[in-house]
């Protein structure tokens, strides 16, 4: 039973990472799409 | 390009939920391990994936060398940075099922060692791409097609040097060396990982277009 110890933390850990992970790259996602939509916005009004 | 990973979201999402109830209910506590054992149905698919991510780096950087197409350079750049996380994930996860098992966190073992070797050469590749600069993209996927040699040393490492490491399970000449129920446990988990590395992979590729695009952007409106 000591070892579930072992089991969490390395479940616990992967899927933190693996989140973590795809969480970063659909902000990014959004965030790079905003910034299009900013620049075109910008070149219309120029 | 979100909501068109709804649908491959939503079926990682169910395979996994599947693949984990099989994992803690339904295939068995292994005799001599115990649940630690249990580590091996995340273990596996890791390795699995970042086996799949490198080939896809090799194909993809083949085809790159031969016909400069900027579009497989990108999915090849981006499959090498999924490629790093999961090996990176094999590395996190085998010390805590070595450590109950033999004693210790790690070993220079020759399957742990070239397997760190692979996660090193791959992100080599990652820095190389980083801060290369301008036809760093050339020397990276040379490295990225000889850097691949490392992938069947990793798998075939554990046969030709004696090492600590349990023999190959699933590819063997023997046929599939599990009990039936973690056998498809196993490859419910595979096919989940398989599904996930397709939906990051997916995500990196269009970051990298909107990167480019940006780019393109700046240098007409500047």
């Amino acid at each position: 039973m000591d070892n579930l110890f072992y089991l969490f933390w390395a479940y616990t850990l992967l899927w933190a990472v693996l989140f973590g992970y795809v969480l970063y790259l659909i902000r990014k996602l959004s965030s790079l799409r905003d910034e299009i939509d900013s620049i075109k916005e910008k070149m219309k009004k120029d | 390009m979100i909501k068109r990973l709804y649908l491959p979201g939503f079926l990682f999402f169910m395979v996994l939920i599947i693949g984990l109830y099989s994992v803690f209910f339904y295939a068995p506590v292994e005799r001599v391990q115990g649940v630690v054992q249990k580590i091996f149905y995340i273990h596996v698919p890791s390795a699995w994936v970042s086996y799949l991510a490198f080939f896809i780096v090799f194909i993809a950087s083949i085809i790159f060398l031969i016909g400069s197409s900027p579009q497989w350079d990108t999915i090849a750049y981006c499959s090498a940075e999924v490629g790093v996380i999961f090996t990176t994930m094999v590395l996190i996860t085998g010390p805590f099922w070595g450590k109950p098992i033999w004693g210790t966190w790690w070993s220079w073992d020759p399957r742990l060692t070239t397997t760190l070797i692979l996660w090193l050469i791959y992100l080599t590749y990652l820095t190389l791409r980083a801060y290369g600069g301008p036809g760093s993209s050339r020397y990276a996927a040379v490295l990225g097609v000889v850097g691949f040699l490392d992938v069947p040393l990793v798998h075939v490492s554990v046969k030709w040097w004696r090492s600590l490491h349990p023999t190959p399970v699933v590819i063997n000449p023997q046929g599939p060396q599990l009990e039936r129920s973690m056998f498809i446990t196993l490859i419910i988990m595979l096919i989940a990982f398989t599904i996930l590395y397709l939906l990051i992979l997916s995500i990196r590729v269009a970051i990298s277009r909107l990167e480019g695009e940006i780019n393109e952007l700046k240098t007409v409106s500047e």
